[in-house]
């Protein structure tokens, strides 16, 4: 049977979660519908057709679906579940907040934050933070999971040419006004994909220090994650939280600077390639799991890293 | 209005948790257990409700062993009203919590459920999302900002890219952010005040809800562990290994 992917979007471009979602579907079935909601999606539709791997892609233009509240979308998607042995969607805020919805409708219990995909109906999934890990099984009608991108790889986003079908919407009442999303613009690349993230913690000691963080992030064209402390503390945005309760990373390069390495915060980017560690406390647990520890003020050894890269440059160029 | 707050026991965030040798779970015996924390943000938002004259009534409910009196004895030592402990004994998934939440609140008909985002030990993140569907009330998820007027409800919550905000109504249905407040500690006074309040157990059996299993636990077994890293001495070192050895820069 197909199986069906729920697209995340900007409406200008489908993300990179939905092509690692894609692959992760791969593993179950060589038949993928994607279903694309949301307003004006006309263009989003024509890119994604070609999407390598797709062989059709469902579309429900609607301007009620121009904000995708769950309440409005999950029906839409469930009207269409028949059709598929599973439905899987990124284990982002974005599918998070959706897919529980087309749980409760079809009545199927979810499997969350798959990271790796054994057969039709055996899941392996991390629990308590990533400290243990959870091999699963389920035998219902259809499979409904969130696919935690970091541990598949994209998708090819080219080369193919799917059939597009429409799909009726569904009416639904809704008391949800949307007001607005607050989202902080940056030409880094995205921290959820990028290959390289530096991240800052309460070692920073304001926000003003951050912006040592984001010129070193420049020189290496990484983007910029920080702890859940450094949020609280107002140095950075919550966009940036990285760990159990904020987004996972698993990029090739890993900088901690200014992190103890709660395993809260662990639990978002031990996947990583290589960690490097930089703190002032020995005894700080982040360097348990680093590849390359330095014990070192955050204050002397950021400057120096710079410089060095410069002088990398200067020598390669 | 009456609040009703959605309470689990979990293992405390401090233990580092060990996984059994018959990798049939993670050990909970003898280890010590708290309330989930973003749970607790739902508890003090509840409280400050009250506070604030907003609501009238705030109950806590758990649902597991008898075990779960102890978190529902702090819910009302930080000022919850009374508790509802609905005994089950085996661990349930989110969609049979959610269901079970259903029928306590269609008896006790609150205007508004607080919730986590998220249990720290499944780490599942859908039970206020299926509860919210399943009642059709307004869902608001990872919610780190509230206000409460009247019927109106204006909710911030943190997504991925940033912050969402809504204005939604009651009566809704909402999962709590670390971030959305700072949970009190209860003092001794009001711990001891706490183990007077009502505390009512129902059996889930009576409740009349879908309690099986839909997935199975195969195993639960170790992370793979990272193998050792080294210290390097300067910063000249950490560059030259991440160039020529990790070959990440
Ligand atoms: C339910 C729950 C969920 C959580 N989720 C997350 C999450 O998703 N992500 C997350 O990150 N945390 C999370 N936390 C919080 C986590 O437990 C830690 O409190 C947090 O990660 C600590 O952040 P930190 O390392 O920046 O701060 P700290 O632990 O205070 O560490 C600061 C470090 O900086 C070092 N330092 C200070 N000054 C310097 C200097 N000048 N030079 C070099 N080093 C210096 C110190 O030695 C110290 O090691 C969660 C907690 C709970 C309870
Ligand atoms: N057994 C339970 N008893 C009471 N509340 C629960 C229970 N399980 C989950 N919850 C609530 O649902 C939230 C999300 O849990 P989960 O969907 O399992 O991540 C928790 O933060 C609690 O508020």
């Amino acid at each position: 049977m197909a199986i069906l992917v729920i697209a995340e979007h900007d409406n200008q471009n489908i993300k990179t979660s939905t092509l690692n979602t894609i692959s992760a579907a791969q593993k179950i079935s060589d038949e993928i519908h994607l279903i694309i909601l949301g307003k004006g999606i006309e263009a989003l539709v024509n890119k994604a057709k070609s999407i390598h791997v797709l062989s059709k892609v469902l579309k429900c233009d609607n301007e009620k679906l121009e904000n995708l509240l769950p309440e409005i979308s999950a029906p839409v998607i469930a009207s269409v579940s028949s059709n598929y042995s599973h439905i899987l969607a990124p284990a982002s805020t974005f599918g998070k907040n959706l897919l529980p919805r087309i749980s409760a409708i079809l009545d199927i219990t979810q499997v969350s934050d798959v990271i790796e995909i054994e057969n039709e109906n055996t899941f392996i999934r991390p629990i308590y933070a990533g400290n243990a890990i959870s091999h699963v099984q389920t035998n219902q009608k259809i499979n409904l999971l969130t696919i935690r991108p970091t541990s598949f790889e994209k998708c090819e986003d080219s080369g193919g040419d799917a059939s597009i079908e429409d799909v009726t919407y569904v009416e639904t009442e809704s008391q949800t006004i949307f007001i607005n999303r607050e989202v902080s613009k940056s030409d880094r690349p995205e921290l959820g994909n990028a290959r390289v993230v530096v991240s800052g913690g309460r070692g920073l000691e304001n926000s003003d220090n951050f912006k040592l963080l984001y010129d070193l992030a420049d020189k290496l064209n990484a983007a910029v994650g920080a702890s859940r402390a450094a949020v609280d503390s107002g140095y950075i945005g919550n966009e940036c939280q990285v760990g159990q309760t904020g987004k996972m990373v698993a990029p090739d390069l890993y900088i901690a600077v200014g992190i103890s390495g709660a395993i809260q915060h662990l639990a978002g980017m031990k996947e990583s390639k290589v960690i490097v560690a930089i703190n002032k406390d020995l005894e700080a647990p982040i360097f348990n799991i680093a590849d390359y520890g330095l014990s070192s003020d955050l204050f002397q050894a950021i400057p120096e890293i710079i410089k060095e890269l410069d002088l990398l440059n200067q020598i390669e160029s | 209005m009456k609040v009703l707050v959605a309470v689990k026991r979990v293992v405390d965030y401090k233990v580092q948790i060990r996984v059994k040798s018959d990798n049939s779970g993670v050990e909970t015996q003898n280890v010590k257990m708290s309330v989930n924390p973003p749970d607790e943000n739902a508890i003090e938002e509840a409280v400050k409700l009250k506070e604030q004259g907003i609501a009238t009534e705030t109950i806590a409910i758990s649902i597991g062993d008898d075990k779960c009196q102890d978190v529902l004895r702090t819910s009302m030592a930080m000022g919850i009203d009374r508790s509802i402990l609905v005994k089950s004994p085996n661990t349930l998934e989110p969609l049979a919590v959610a269901k079970t939440l259903k029928k306590i609140i269609e008896k006790e008909k609150p205007d508004l459920v607080l919730m986590g985002k998220q249990a720290i030990d499944d780490d599942s993140n859908q039970t206020g999302q299926i509860l919210s569907a399943l009642i059709n009330w307004p869902q608001g998820c990872f919610v780190s900002d509230l206000k409460i007027e009247g019927q109106k409800v204006l909710i911030s919550r943190e997504i991925d890219e940033g912050i969402e905000n809504l204005e939604t109504a009651l009566p809704a249905v909402l999962t709590c952010d670390l971030r959305l407040n700072t949970p009190r500690f209860a003092s001794l006074p009001n711990i001891m005040k706490a183990k007077k309040k009502p505390l009512e157990s129902i059996e889930i059996d009576s409740l009349d809800v879908d309690t099986e299993a839909k997935i199975k636990v195969l195993k639960v077994v170790e992370p793979p562990k990272r193998k050792a890293g080294i210290m390097v001495k300067d910063v000249k070192e950490l560059v030259q290994k991440l160039k020529n050895e990790a070959k990440v820069i």
